[in-house]
């Protein structure tokens, strides 16, 4: 009787500590967002979205760090995208399991493991001067391409692996030679994972500052970027900025929390919207 | 001339031997059960007719495999178009997640084929044949994972017959199926022997009494005894066939 009382009660307390902990998580959500919101909401307005600073980035909007960003998630995916697919589907279906798929995935992980501002000297080194891209939208976006590339691998892998053999057997017993198997039987089933990991690539590579700040992003740049090898404003970047440099940051704070506010936007719609496009093929692609 | 001709195959897993000098012929237009215990080879020895095992890594094969006459083992078979002539239904029903007519389809399509009134009509032919027709001939846009699992079973075998094969193997084809769905595939056997040469590995040795024509019975790797399927469940020759058709073990 006492001794299931007392496991009850240390029962109790163990589901109180790990629920507790866990609703924490999501007030330090809230708490972070009401924070960013509540300072920066003040500054947001069209003019704020659609126009370049003005005054010694005191005044005026943070168009050009919206589009320059802009232009960076889609140049990082125009390359991370194909290779880092291909890879994936290289790995799960073609390469011989054993020791060298085991060496390529350590090395994925690993890379994904190097710090931000690693892959910005990097690239500075590779793109920016020995291919001689200089500060540009191309060598940014390849640099963020190669941060990106490990998680595209990784979840196009994941998302193949998760497809039963069964449905491969059942398109090689019917003559289907293993290209035409992943092109029409398993990749179309993986996409919908497959499809997320990439939004969520997306998502990371947004809010990167490291790798632009050597290899693309402009201090202040009014006009936009007339091609890839100009230089673009970007949104962390231009955050990092209006923090710390200027000529007046007492009048520049306000715009900074406009900044983070407009670019944490864009990374909760990029996640919402994996998450949307993941329910909508799960249900369209129901597996049995 | 048999359709069928192994002589001597040993087949091996790595090291470990899983088929041990394994003959036999089978004829055209008939069917033919594999019995014997899990784990006993039956299933490998069938996936050796459409090379299925060349699938496993280091997978090897010994002795020699004919169909109508041709050595499908030897040098220069192209696997895909071997595997267009022996069709073959899985344990499992695995529709792939595409429409019951895109399902049928889908063979013929991965063979080349792109003339819309010909696939219909071949689509329309294999659904017959796989005794489906009536069940789905208004719904074939729909989502073949809305079909029960029965139906979902005799879609693969339509699947397989749209490709025109001239042999059909059936791994356990029933096994995942209750007893209505399972009478109806074994009907479809009979049905089906009219223009090709079954195959079927089967756990059920009612089934295999049902539908066969000849019975092999299998134990560790090792073909125990082949013969007509009357006389194998009721006068089998080998002791160790006798105890497992009786029940004694297995």
């Amino acid at each position: 009787m006492n001794i299931t009382l007392k496991k009850r009660r240390s029962q109790h307390l163990a589901f109180g500590i790990v629920s507790l902990l866990t609703y924490s998580i999501v007030a330090i959500l809230i708490i972070i967002l009401a924070f960013i919101i509540i300072r920066g909401i003040g500054v947001i307005n069209w003019e704020f979205l659609s126009t370049a600073p003005t005054d010694g980035m005191t005044g005026g909007g943070i168009f050009p760090a919206i589009v320059g960003t802009c232009y960076l998630i889609l140049g990082s995916a125009a390359f991370a995208f194909p290779v880092g697919i291909m890879s994936g589907i290289y790995m799960n279906e073609y390469a011989p399991k054993g020791k060298l798929v085991r060496f390529i995935r350590m090395m994925t992980n690993n890379l994904s493991g190097i710090p931000s501002i690693v892959f910005g000297l990097f690239g500075m080194a590779l793109f920016v001067n020995k291919l001689s891209f200089g500060d540009s939208i191309l060598a940014g976006s390849l640099t963020l391409a190669l941060l990106s590339l490990p998680l595209v691998i990784r979840t196009t892998e994941e998302a193949l692996k998760a497809i039963p053999y069964s449905f491969r057997e059942g398109s090689y017993a019917l003559g289907a030679t293993k290209l035409q198997t992943i092109r029409r039987v398993t990749l179309p089933m993986a996409l919908p994972n497959i499809t997320t990991g990439l939004i969520l690539a997306v998502g990371r590579v947004s809010g990167e500052t490291a790798p632009i700040l050597f290899t693309c992003a402009a201090y202040f740049l009014p006009q936009l970027p007339s091609g890839v090898l100009d230089q673009c404003m970007a949104l962390p970047y231009h955050l990092y900025v209006l923090a710390t440099s200027g000529t007046n940051m007492e009048l520049q704070r306000p715009i900074a929390y406009g900044t983070a506010l407009v670019l944490i936007m864009i990374v909760l719609l990029v996640n919402i919207t994996a998450t949307v496009v993941r329910r909508y093929f799960a249900n369209k692609v129901k597996m049995n | 001339m048999n359709k069928i001709e192994v002589k001597n195959v040993d087949f091996f897993y790595g090291n470990f031997q899983a088929l041990k000098n394994i003959s036999l012929d089978i004829e055209a237009n008939k069917v033919v059960a594999f019995i014997g215990p899990s784990g006993c080879g039956k299933s490998t020895f069938i996936r050796i007719f459409n090379r299925m095992n060349d699938l496993i890594p280091e997978t090897r094969l010994k002795g020699s495999v004919k169909i109508d006459g041709v050595d499908i083992y030897q040098k220069g078979i192209d696997v895909d178009e071997l595997r267009k002539n022996v069709g073959m239904v899985f344990q499992r029903p695995n529709p792939f997640p595409k429409s019951i007519f895109d399902n049928v389809a889908y063979g013929l399509r991965v063979n080349g084929l792109k003339d819309k009134h010909f696939i219909c009509q071949k689509v329309e032919e294999s659904l017959k044949g796989a005794a489906l027709w009536e069940e789905v001939k208004d719904k074939l846009k729909e989502s073949a994972f809305a079909l029960s699992g029965g139906q979902q079973q005799r879609l693969c075998i339509a699947r397989a017959l749209a490709i025109s094969p001239s042999i059909l193997l059936m791994d356990e084809p029933a096994s995942a199926l209750d007893p209505i769905s399972t009478a109806k595939i074994e009907e479809l056997i009979w049905e089906l022997k009219k223009t090709y040469t079954i195959v079927i590995v089967t756990h059920n040795m009612q089934q295999a009494a049902r539908v066969s024509d000849k019975t092999a019975y299998f134990y560790l790797g090792e073909m125990i005894e082949y013969d007509d399927t009357k006389i194998i469940f009721t006068n089998p020759k080998k002791e160790s066939t006798q105890n497992y058709i009786t029940g004694r073990f297995g």
